[in-house]
């Protein structure tokens, strides 16, 4: 297997002094699930945005599929970015757009910025976009505000702006955090599906170990900026699980 | 110690507010002063009685015969008609400089009108004044004058009464006018304040701006470009509308010119703008979309200039045949004159971005394909020359604005000072660190805002009324100035607060900066953006009806020369005039943002 996606001594510091990575290595294969675990405040949003440089890494490198992420100028970036789709915990949907304009806004990085600028998309990309809300479920949805939909449909029509990129990496940023259990596993679902069916590499961040043990192949922990931890979920012994939350937590489910 | 503080604190207080008094002249004697009082009731009585509207009055007497002296065996007994008005003399004859009293019956209630005496000389003489009550009935004792003759002769009372409804006086017809161009001054200086305010809010947003950074020799390539743009542009547009008047003189020919160029352009847009952009592009396709794009431009340029013509001549067409309707007509050619003077400007500020964006990318290969000792020397070079020419620049202003006429001054020594200035951040700064242009932009326009919006468009009008003139368009340009200012940190303030998140998603698919401000930022920002516009609307309206005492036309210059010639009655009609347009725009404004928000 080829590596996708290579992560050589990456290291944040934040204006303010924090060091939210620190020296953070690690290789991940195509078609890998990985799930990046830690507590909050550990540097794993930091981690997910370094590799699409939504946040400016301070030193460090970072390859996607061969390309220099982090040397790119703004147009190899842009290039970059459009094989990387993103799911956000909090969505992150225009709310007053409709579904279909923020499935859409998927293919940005692809279409003649002239016409996108008037919102005109190419036949095929809109059948595409119809295509992807089918595939997530909320087909006949197009037309409504995105903030008309509940928590799961926004998360939902975020994975189909995410597939729109025809992405060969997603970054999910604790996808379900702000979702109720039940919706969890369907949106995890769908992230599974994505990674099984699509060949699609993904790294998710997240919170619950049950959700890691269900659906991950592999396991990335972080504690304060620091990688603790790099194996399969059911590696994580008693004692490593107290290294990565801390001595006081205590294991449930 | 703590009540010595108070008592100083106080015994200050006292003092400044002493002064204050001092200062501005508070009388109280004057307040009470018998002739201020008489002033005070003329103008409100005035101001209670707004000259709006009138009743079309005519003139009517009533006559009744009357003997000076007394002829031998007394009066002739008259036969008095009942019907209508009438009035009864007793005694019916008196001698001269004698008194008489005079009863009226059946008038015009509440009228009023002088009683004359009328000798057979038939020159009248006024005796008094009758004022008719409530049912129409008057009395009033007058002395007669010294004019003996045998005759008849006539006591008679003029009075006016009302024929026909009540009707607007010509002040109402002109107060009407008058809060009419008011409101459509405001509607204008808010429209082209929006349209301006709008991009500029964008530079005024630090999280959009803050993003935005550059390497020097960028940064120094995109200042050369910028002034080479404008003048390229300029000289560019202005060939291209000497070249195209011929065509644009004949209506036939301007219309089909616009239509072909029109398809022209459509077929190009077509071809320029594949659907999906390739990767890497290939040397020859960029040369090829460069020419194209160039050509397209051009087309553009012929197409507004056409466009532009094409209205003033069916405008001009249009005008005289519309009746009525003719402002109709005139509108058009209003339009297209100003699209004409737009072009060559446009044309400049585009040429000048397009030269800077490419300089800028310049700068960026430069950057990435230079080697270490190439990019110093690069960097300073760059920022020197940029620096010199900057300078250049701000020398060759000064030198207009106070026409000072030393070049030494005003180029040789700024652009050296500049070239100075450019070396010393050349210096200082690594050819490939990436400095905060964003940033910078920002804080100007900022600074340049904030110094817009604290002159107020009242005092702003008197510059406009001296280059276009006293009347409502130095109105409409002043508050339209004031509104660009204040709105565009109004809606900066907007983009500042709006949510990060989808900003984020979007830029993570790949989409460009101008992609992500269609497609996140401003969906997010449209229900405030329209509140705000009502809000200045309504604000302009009110800055509009007061604009006319400094020279911009509509309610208060009618006002404001009423009040000088201390016409108050007419002046009331249009403070409330004012007073009601005002609050009913405030209603309505209020009422439509509540809708949007
Ligand atoms: N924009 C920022 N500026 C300064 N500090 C930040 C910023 N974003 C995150 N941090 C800090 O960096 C650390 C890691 O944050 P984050 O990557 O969000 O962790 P996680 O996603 O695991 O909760 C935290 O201590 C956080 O306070
Ligand atoms: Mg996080």
């Amino acid at each position: 297997m080829t590596n996708l996606l290579q992560i050589e001594k990456l290291t944040k510091i934040y204006p303010n002094g924090v060091r939210a990575l620190d020296d953070v290595s690690f290789d991940v294969p195509k078609g890998q699930f990985v799930a990046v675990i830690g507590l909050s405040g550990s540097g794993k949003s930091t981690l997910l945005r370094c590799i699409n440089r939504l946040v400016e890494p301070t030193s460090g490198r970072v390859l996607f599929e061969g390309r220099n992420v982090t040397a790119a100028n703004d147009a190899e970036l842009r290039r970059i970015r459009r094989r990387i789709g993103m799911v956000f915990q909090h969505f992150n949907l225009v709310h007053r757009s409709t579904v279909l304009t923020n499935v859409l806004a998927g293919r940005l990085g692809y279409v003649s910025p002239f016409w996108s600028l008037v919102n005109r998309f190419p036949k095929e990309d809109v059948e595409k976009a119809h295509q992807q809300l089918a595939r997530v479920g909320l087909q006949g949805r197009a037309h409504n505000r995105a903030d008309a939909l509940s928590g799961g449909q926004q998360q939902r029509v975020g994975i189909a702006r995410a597939l729109m990129q025809d992405p060969t990496l997603i970054l999910a940023d604790e996808p379900v955090a702000s979702l109720d259990p039940v919706l969890a596993h369907s949106i995890m679902e769908h992230l599974e599906q994505i990674n099984r069916d699509d060949g699609v590499t993904v790294l998710c961040s997240l919170h619950f170990l049950d959700l890691v043990h269900q659906y991950a192949d592999r396991v990335v922990a972080l504690n304060e900026g620091k990688l603790m931890f790099d194996g399969l979920p059911t590696e994580i012994d008693d004692a490593m699980f107290k290294d990565i939350y801390g001595q006081e937590a205590k294991r449930v489910g | 110690m703590r009540t010595l503080l108070y008592t100083f604190a106080i015994i200050i207080g006292i003092i400044i507010y002493a002064y204050g008094f001092q200062v501005t002249q508070v009388d109280l004697d004057e307040l009470g002063s018998p002739t201020r009082q008489e002033s005070l009731r003329r103008i409100l009585r005035a101001l209670a009685r707004p000259d709006f509207i009138e009743y079309e009055k005519e003139e009517f007497q009533v006559e009744t015969p009357i003997y000076v002296p007394c002829p031998a065996g007394g009066a002739p007994a008259s036969a008095l008609d009942q019907s209508g008005p009438y009035m009864v003399v007793t005694p019916p004859c008196a001698e001269p400089e004698t008194e008489v009293s005079v009863e009226g019956f059946n008038f015009a209630p509440n009228t009023e009108g002088p009683l004359n005496f009328i000798p057979p000389s038939g020159v009248s003489l006024q005796l008094g004044r009758i004022a008719s009550d409530g049912s129409g009935h008057f009395a009033l004792t007058v002395k007669l004058r010294d004019r003996a003759s045998p005759e008849p002769q006539l006591l008679r009372a003029v009075t006016r009464r009302s024929i026909g409804g009540p009707r607007l006086s010509q002040n109402g017809i002109d107060t009407i006018d008058k809060i009419l161009e008011t409101v459509f001054m405001a509607l204008l200086a808010t429209t082209a304040g929006t349209i301006l305010a709008i991009p500029l809010s964008f530079f005024a947003a630090q999280n959009l701006m803050r993003t935005v950074t550059s390497p020097v020799p960028s940064i120094a390539l995109s200042i050369l470009a910028a002034p080479l743009g404008i003048l390229i542009g300029g000289q560019v547009a202005g060939w291209l509308i000497k070249l195209g008047l011929p065509l644009a003189s004949n209506l036939a020919a301007n219309g089909v010119g616009l239509i072909v160029i029109a398809l022209l352009l459509m077929a190009a847009m077509r071809w320029l703008a594949t659907p999906a952009e390739t990767d890497p592009k290939t040397a020859s396709g960029r040369l090829w979309q460069v020419g194209a794009l160039l050509l397209a431009s051009i087309g553009g340029i012929l197409l507004f200039l056409l466009l532009s013509n094409l209205a003033v001549n069916v405008g001009e067409l249009l005008t005289p045949r519309l009746g009525r309707m003719g402002f109709l007509g005139n509108f058009l050619t209003k339009l297209g004159e100003i699209l004409q003077l737009l072009i060559v400007p446009i044309c400049a500020l585009i040429t000048a971005g397009v030269l800077m964006n490419l300089a800028g990318q310049l700068g960026q290969k430069l950057v990435e394909r230079a080697t270490d000792q190439l990019g110093w020397l690069l960097n300073l070079l760059l920022a020197a020359l940029a620096g010199a020419v900057l300078f250049l620049l701000i020398g060759l202003a000064v030198e207009w604005l106070y026409e000072i006429r030393t070049p030494m001054n005003t180029r040789i020594i700024p652009a050296l000072v500049g070239a100075a200035a450019g070396l010393f951040i050349g210096l200082r700064t690594r050819y490939d660190d990436s400095l905060p242009v964003g940033l910078t932009i920002y804080s100007v326009t900022r600074t340049v805002l904030n110094a817009l919006r604290s002159i107020e468009a009242l005092i702003m009008v008197i510059v406009f009324a001296v280059w276009v003139g006293i009347g409502p368009f130095a109105g409409v340009l002043a508050l339209g100035l004031h509104t660009v200012a204040s709105l565009a940190k109004l809606y900066s303030e907007q983009v500042e607060s709006i949510m990060d998140g989808p900003l984020e998603a979007v830029l993570a698919t790949g989409a460009n900066r101008l992609q992500m401000i269609v497609y996140a930022v401003i969906p997010q920002i449209i229900p405030p953006y329209i509140s705000f516009t009502m809000y200045r609307w309504d604000i302009n309206v009110r800055m509009s009806t007061i604009i006319g005492f400094a020279g911009g036309g509509g309610i208060g210059f009618l006002l404001q020369q009423n009040i000088n010639l201390l016409n108050y009655r007419a002046a009331s009609a249009q403070i409330f005039a004012i007073a009601i347009v005002v609050s009913l725009m405030d209603y309505i404004s209020s009422a439509l943002r509540q809708r949007v928000v």
